[in-house]
């Protein structure tokens, strides 16, 4: 892992914004709120007049080379890749680079994926940046091309570009990107540039270092949490102990007796308390008292929910995909094969627990967050502080972890701090800060759903039939995204499972859609995260009802397919699959995943010692497209297989009576260091466009730990997460 | 009445609820934010701290605790294991969101600081009471590994 490339700048500090900002574009956001000890430690102003030709790139006089990322950097690395297409071809030195946040803005910084909102998620990054970034940065280098060449009165077509300086050999003369911003910005920007042929690539496709690591190591990398501003106050929301429940009445007689607590406000979500520190607005929330109309509350427990599921996946659904007659392929059939799969809710659990700082006044709304939707962000605050959208400023910071949780149709966190704002009345700027309880207990839950999968076999052992049912409910449904349910089908439900690529003649894939008062939402490879764990178990079980070996069953289904194919064989290789079985007690099982048209597979050693599972080795193989970060690449699989692992050994939010039964990380488990399975990942080759690599390593690993788990031990996992250690 | 302790260093003196976890105090009484809030129940080491050489986790520990001690933080880290860790981390690239960061790095340091040449059992020891939802695990193992063998050539 060690890197090809020199280390590139920090990401850009907002007073280097500030002051270089403010000559050129509308970029400026003027604010500052580090303290006077970090304020000294800041980059030195650029002089004279950046060169800013496009909303994504601005060179200053000297040199510097600042990427502006339309993109949250949630640990992702897309800060990194952002940069990395647009500085190759811009022929940028990687060390002069910087990268900072983008404004809310969906006229410059839409997410080409999404239509007209800016926002980032379905790892897309890099695939809707792709041709944007590589145009805004040849088109700059064109442009400093053109103005060495009006320089020195030679063709364009003389002249070279290394690392931010451009050539003249035949002269021997050369200057500077920086040398050359004044001169470039008086030229016209280029109605078209041609893009580098692949070949001709120097950052892409290199191990190249992190723009983010080095302040993530010496503990100055800036989150939300971190942000402090004079006067600044902190809020903690009570919240109902039941999804849907309201505020009947509340006593604050003793939480406004504490010190440092200032304010008590109502809002439509709880009652919060706004106080001079954390510790004062928690020991103020902890004295609440706070009575709850619970009359439209949820009051199911999460168990009598799954009970009402398995009812309704033997009742008529929509269909997601009809091919040829599965009901004949049943009737017909000379071995027929049944199993249902069930998935708990998941909360996400980043690491920084969901905060937001919002300053607020009769014209202004100025938000700060590890923010993922920015524009639908920006019209939610704009609505819940009675103001336009263009009046809502936000400042995106790095996100400690989200996992799909920051990128809420609703923007539920950023609404409550902007209400709190609201109601507390004067413009000092308030910090919403959630707890890991807050977070466990807060909803917008990965849904929970029961799955049933049919399979027919001829005489000949041949799968001839394949029908799977999902029964959950919809995460688009009711949201800004519900315009993509198309004849009941929301498509975030059944992903995965629609798009299932064995070859078999019948095939019905049939949803039905579920009601519940508990908020849902995406979670890392959202639809994939269940419905693939749903159809790679269940080929295993089709595969060992044939009598054939389970990678060798999926090559012979995968025929049309060769890039999945070459996935398959390349895990499966690596693995050492065709080496002959593991010891006894041991046992290797295999997955195979598109998702976010990228392709993964991977092969899962395990150990089952008197029921306790041990991952012993998770062997991947993934094709991405161009790999624009072979290192990033990895550790996003990497961190996707130990993600996917701990889901689906512990991961379960479970309610009893509508009350959720997990607090923090004691009840909600994650995986931990002990856990971590050695892992290796290989990358495809390819030329083909990117495709995102932030989730789909994820989809692939639970089912193959489950057919592992089989191939052990003899036994079926069909009930996620896997029962408790000494079951298996 | 003020809590005084050797904070990074240097002799310090907090005027805050002695009943404040030393996390908080750390991070709003004394201006340092790189060490972070992830549970408030020592469950998960974002907020891991050394006192008296101890990695501890902040969020459960009661400034009053700290009095007469020295604490340690990710801004005054500067001990030739903590160099180590963290320049392995820059090589191997560990971080991605990077919240749980300053939490590994302070427990690596302290597991090296006792221990130079430190196993897979040693690390699992040291490092599970440190979540990482990244699950940036295989290149925390690596990095300690690699900082051990760095810290063998003569300085």
């Amino acid at each position: 892992m060690i890197t090809d490339v020199p280390q590139a700048q920090q990401p850009a500090r907002r007073a280097f914004l500030k002051q270089a900002g403010a000559v050129a574009t509308a970029l400026t956001i003027g604010f500052d709120w580090w303290g006077p000890a970090r304020r000294a430690a800041q980059a030195a102003p650029v002089a004279g007049m950046p060169f800013a030709p496009n909303a994504f790139l601005r060179i200053g006089t000297d040199g510097s080379v600042t990427v502006i990322a339309k993109h949250v950097e949630m640990g992702q690395g897309a800060y990194t890749g952002i940069a990395t297409v647009l500085a190759e071809e811009l022929d940028a030195d990687w060390t002069a680079v910087r990268v900072e946040s983008a404004p809310a803005d969906a006229k410059r910084y839409a997410n080409l994926a999404f239509g007209t909102m800016q926002g980032t998620g379905g790892s897309s990054a890099m695939a809707n940046s792709w041709v944007q970034l590589r145009e805004a940065g040849g088109k700059a280098r064109a442009m400093l091309l053109e103005a060495a060449a009006q320089d020195w009165r030679v063709p364009v077509a003389e002249l070279t570009v290394d690392r931010s300086v451009i050539h003249h050999v035949a002269s021997k003369r050369q200057a500077s990107f920086g040398s050359l911003v004044a001169k470039a910005a008086t030229l016209p920007v280029p109605a078209t540039v041609t893009l580098k042929d692949p070949h001709d690539f120097t950052l892409i496709g290199r191990r190249h270092p992190r723009v983010d690591v080095p302040a993530k190591v010496d503990g100055t990398a800036q989150f939300t949490l971190d942000v402090v501003m004079p006067g600044m106050l902190v809020a903690l929301l009570k919240r109902p102990p039941t999804f849907g429940s309201t505020v009947k009445s509340f006593d604050a007689t003793a939480a406004r007796a504490l010190p440092g607590v200032v304010n008590v406000v109502e809002v439509p979500r709880g009652v919060a308390v706004i106080a001079k520190s954390f510790w004062a607005a928690k020991q103020g929330r902890d004295a609440l008292v706070v009575e709850w109309d619970e009359t439209h509350a949820e009051k199911r427990s999460s168990a009598d929910i799954m009970a009402e599921y398995r009812r309704l996946a033997d009742q008529p659904a929509r269909s997601a995909r009809k091919d040829g007659d599965v009901a004949a392929a049943m009737h017909t059939a000379s071995h027929t094969l049944t199993a249902t799969y069930e998935f708990p809710y998941l909360a996400h659990a980043p690491m920084e627990p969901l905060d937001a700082v919002v300053k607020l006044t009769a014209s202004s709304c100025e938000i700060w967050a590890g923010d993922q939707f920015q524009t639908v962000d920006q019209a939610n605050a704009a609505k819940a502080a009675g103001l336009d959208p263009q009046q809502v400023s936000i400042h995106t910071l790095y996100a400690g972890g989200s996992f799909g949780r920051r990128a809420n149709p609703g923007s539920d966190y950023l609404v409550e701090a902007v209400s709190i704002a609201k109601a507390h009345g004067a413009e000092t700027p308030i910090k919403l800060q959630w707890t890991r309880e807050d977070d466990i207990h807060g909803g917008l839950y990965r849904p929970m759903y029961f799955h049933k999968l049919q399979a027919a076999l001829n005489e000949k052992r041949e799968l001839t039939g394949w029908r799977h049912v999902i029964v959950g409910q919809s995460i688009m449904s009711g949201s800004l995204f519900s315009m993509m349910i198309k004849d009941g089908i929301d498509p975030s439900s059944v992903e995965g499972a629609a798009n299932m690529a064995y070859a078999v003649p019948n095939v019905s894939v049939e949803l039905s859609t579920t009601t519940t008062g508990v908020p849902v939402l995406w979670w890392r490879v959202v639809g994939s995260s269940h419905t693939t764990f749903a159809v790679e178990a269940f080929i295993d079980e089709v595969a060992q009802a044939a009598g054939e070996d389970p990678y060798t069953y999926r090559r012979k289904l995968l025929d049309h397919h060769p890039r999945m194919l070459a996935v398959l064989d390349l895990a499966a290789q690596k693995a050492g699959w065709n080496e002959g079985p593991l010891p006894k007690g041991r046992g290797r099982g295999i997955a195979v995943a598109e998702a976010f048209k990228t392709l993964v597979a991977q092969v899962v050693e395990v150990s089952v010692d008197a029921g306790h599972v041990k991952v012993d080795r998770v062997v991947c193989a993934v094709d991405c497209g161009t790999p624009i970060n072979p290192d990033i690449i990895a550790a996003q699989m990497e961190g996707g297989i130990g993600f996917g692992l701990g889901a689906v050994l512990y991961g379960s939010i479970t309610l009893k009576d509508g009350r959720v039964e997990q607090d923090n990380f004691n009840g909600y488990r994650v995986l931990r260091m002990n856990e971590m399975p050695k892992v290796e990942v290989y990358i495809v080759p390819s030329t083909e466009p990117p495709t995102g690599v932030g989730e789909p390593g994820v989809a692939p690993v639970g089912p193959a730990l489950a057919n592992a788990i089989f191939a052990a031990s003899g036994k079926r996992m069909r009930v996620l997460p896997f029962p408790a250690q000494g079951a298996a | 009445m003020p809590t005084t302790f050797v904070l990074n260093g240097a002799a310090t003196s907090l005027d805050a609820d002695p009943n404040m976890p030393l996390l908080w105090a750390i991070r709003e009484v004394a201006g340092l934010p790189g060490t972070k809030f992830g549970c408030g129940m020592a469950l998960c080491g974002a907020c891991t701290v050394h006192v008296d050489g101890a990695a501890i986790r902040s969020c459960v520990m009661p400034l009053s605790a700290a009095a007469g001690k020295k604490v340690t933080t990710i801004e005054g880290i500067k001990s030739r294991p903590a160099q180590a860790v963290q320049a392995a981390w820059i090589q191997l690239q560990v971080p991605q969101c990077g919240y749980c960061q300053s939490g590994q790095i302070m427990s690596a340091t302290a597991l090296l600081e006792k221990n130079a040449a430190p196993t897979d059992a040693d690390i699992d020891s040291a490092m599970s009471g440190n979540i990482c939802r990244c699950a940036t695990y295989s290149r925390i193992r690596a990095a300690i590994h690699q900082a051990a063998r760095s810290m063998q050539v003569p300085a």
